[in-house]
C-alpha cells in the first residue's frame, strides 16, 4: 500500500490525480474502522494532515470558509457564533477523543446518510468547495450526496472547504441515539431560520439513502409565517403549524428498518424533532427581538 | 515505510506498514502496552492516549499521520511518584478489573488539565464494563481539587 503525504494543497491535488484510487484520510476516525476490520484495502492512503491550506477557517467574502481539516473540537470552541447549527451537531459527534481528530471535510467525504454534520449544513444552505488539478468548483450540500456513502466527488477530486453564510437567525440541531457518546444517529434533524430571506432551512439525517432537505415542508412553514405576518410581528409560533411542519418533514424522509431503529420509529422521531427544533428556533427569534428592544 | 514517533519524551524510529494504527505501533512494535485494545473501532476508549496534549483514540489514529508528541499512561508518573490523577484513582477505588483504567486516566488527565465543567460529558467516550463510574467521577473531582489547591499555593 502506498502512503502519500503531500505538504501543500497543490501537491495533494497532484497526488489525487496520479492516484485516483487513493483514499483521503484526515482525522482517520471513519476510515480507520474500515481498515482495522479489513472491510476496505485501498491501494493508497492520502494523508491530508500536512496540508496547511486545509487546517484553518476564515471569513471570506461574507462567508465562513471552513477548511476541510479543521477538527470538530475547533468548530465547537471557535465557531459557535458563526456556525451555530454545525457547532451543535459537532457536540454530538462521537466522543471528546473523536472530536479532537474528526473533521467536517471527512464527514462529507464519507457521505454517510448518518453523518452528523450534514443536517446542519443542509439547513444552513452551505456549499462544498471541491478541488482537483482541473480547477475548483462549488456544490450546494443539497446536491452533494448521490447515494448511500456516495457523493458527486470525482476520483481526482478532494474536498477543500465548506462555505457557509453566517446565520441571520437561530439554528437548531436534534439527534436521537442510544448513548450520549459514540452514537450513530437513529435519526437527526437540522433547522435554520433565515429571516433575511424569510426562508427556512431543513436537513434530515439517517432517514433516507442520503442526507436530504425537506424543501416542501420548509416552503410551507416559511409561507405560513409570511401569511400570518409572523416574520415581522414575531408572534408565537402556533402549535398546529409546528405540528404540521413536523408531519411534512416526516413525509420528506424515506427511512428503512435496520439495527439502529425501525422506519416507523424514525418517521415519528423526525416529526417530533422537526416540531421541537422549529419551536425552539422560533422562540429564540422572538427573544432576539425582546433583547434588542 | 519509516516513521518517527515521539512517545513519552523519547524519539522512536520504526518501519511499519502504512495501515498500522498508533495503537498497534505502540503495543506491538514499541512494547508500550498501557493503551489497551478493547474494541479497535473507537467505541470503548480503552486505547486513549494524548497526541499533542489532547486525548485521541489510538485505534482510530493512523501511526503514519502522527507528527506531534504522544503521551501514554506510562508517561504520567514523575520522579517515581504516580500522577495526581493516578493517585486519585487509587484512593477513590475508581476501578475494578482495570482494563479500561489507562484510557480512563488519560481522559481524566485531560479533563483536569483543561478544567472541564462537565466531567461526565468529558469522560463519556470511555466505557467501564465494571461500572465504576461514580468512583471514576469522584477521582477526577479529587484530582481537580488537588490541582486547584496546588495552583493556589503557587
Amino acid at each position: 500500500m502506498d502512503f502519500l503525504a503531500p505538504t501543500s494543497w497543490a501537491e495533494a491535488l497532484e497526488c489525487k490525480a496520479a492516484h485516483p484510487d487513493a483514499v483521503a484520510i484526515a482525522g482517520g476516525t471513519d476510515v480507520m474502522v474500515e481498515l482495522n476490520f479489513d472491510h476496505r484495502r485501498p491501494p493508497a492512503l492520502l494523508d491530508l494532515n500536512r496540508v496547511p491550506e486545509l487546517a484553518d477557517w476564515a471569513l471570506d467574502d461574507g462567508r465562513v470558509r471552513l477548511g476541510a481539516g479543521v477538527p470538530y473540537v475547533r468548530v465547537i470552541s471557535e465557531l459557535g457564533h458563526l456556525l451555530p447549527g454545525l457547532a451543535m451537531a459537532a457536540r454530538t459527534v462521537g466522543s471528546p477523543q473523536i472530536r479532537n481528530r474528526g473533521t467536517v471535510g471527512g464527514n462529507l467525504g464519507a457521505a454517510s446518510p448518518a453523518g452528523d454534520s450534514h443536517p446542519a449544513l443542509l439547513a444552513a444552505f452551505a456549499s462544498v468547495e471541491i478541488g482537483s488539478v482541473r480547477g475548483t468548483r462549488e456544490v450546494p450540500v443539497a446536491e452533494f450526496f448521490t447515494g448511500v456513502k456516495r457523493s458527486v466527488l470525482e476520483p481526482d477530486e478532494l474536498i477543500s472547504a465548506v462555505l457557509v453564510t453566517p446565520p441571520s437567525g437561530p439554528q437548531q440541531f436534534s439527534k436521537i441515539g442510544t448513548r450520549n457518546a459514540m452514537v450513530i444517529a437513529v435519526s437527526a434533524f437540522g433547522f435554520a431560520l433565515h429571516p433575511d430571506t424569510r426562508t427556512v432551512g431543513t436537513g434530515i439525517g439517517s432517514a433516507a439513502p442520503t442526507p436530504r432537505p425537506a424543501p416542501e415542508a420548509a416552503a410551507f412553514l416559511a409561507g405560513e409565517l409570511e401569511a400570518a405576518g409572523l416574520w415581522s410581528s414575531r408572534g408565537a409560533l402556533p402549535a398546529t403549524l409546528a405540528t404540521e411542519f413536523g408531519r411534512r418533514v416526516r413525509d420528506a424522509a424515506a427511512p428503512i428498518d435496520d439495527v439502529r431503529g425501525s422506519a416507523a420509529y424514525r418517521s415519528h422521531a423526525l416529526s417530533v424533532m422537526a416540531r421541537r427544533t422549529a419551536t425552539w428556533a422560533w422562540d429564540a427569534y422572538r427573544d432576539e427581538n425582546r433583547s434588542a428592544a | 515505510m519509516d516513521i518517527t514517533l515521539e512517545v513519552n519524551g523519547e524519539t522512536r524510529h520504526l518501519s511499519i506498514d502504512p495501515r498500522v494504527t498508533l495503537l498497534d505501533a505502540l503495543r506491538e512494535r514499541l512494547g508500550i502496552t498501557g493503551p489497551k485494545k478493547g474494541c479497535d473501532r473507537g467505541q470503548c476508549g480503552a486505547c486513549t492516549v494524548h497526541v499533542d496534549g489532547r486525548p485521541v483514540l489510538a485505534c482510530l489514529t493512523l501511526a503514519a499521520t502522527v507528527r506531534e508528541p504522544v503521551r501514554t499512561v506510562e508517561g504520567l508518573a514523575a520522579d517515581g511518584r504516580p500522577h495526581p490523577v493516578q493517585q486519585a484513582f487509587a484512593e477513590q477505588d475508581a476501578l475494578q478489573c482495570g482494563f479500561c483504567t489507562s484510557g480512563q486516566v488519560m481522559s481524566a488527565v485531560a479533563a483536569v488539565e483543561q478544567e472541564v465543567a462537565d466531567v461526565r460529558e468529558f469522560m463519556s467516550g470511555n466505557l467501564c464494563r465494571c461500572a465504576a463510574y461514580p468512583n471514576i467521577v469522584a477521582a477526577v473531582e479529587q484530582a481537580r481539587s488537588t490541582k486547584e489547591s496546588a495552583d493556589a499555593r503557587v
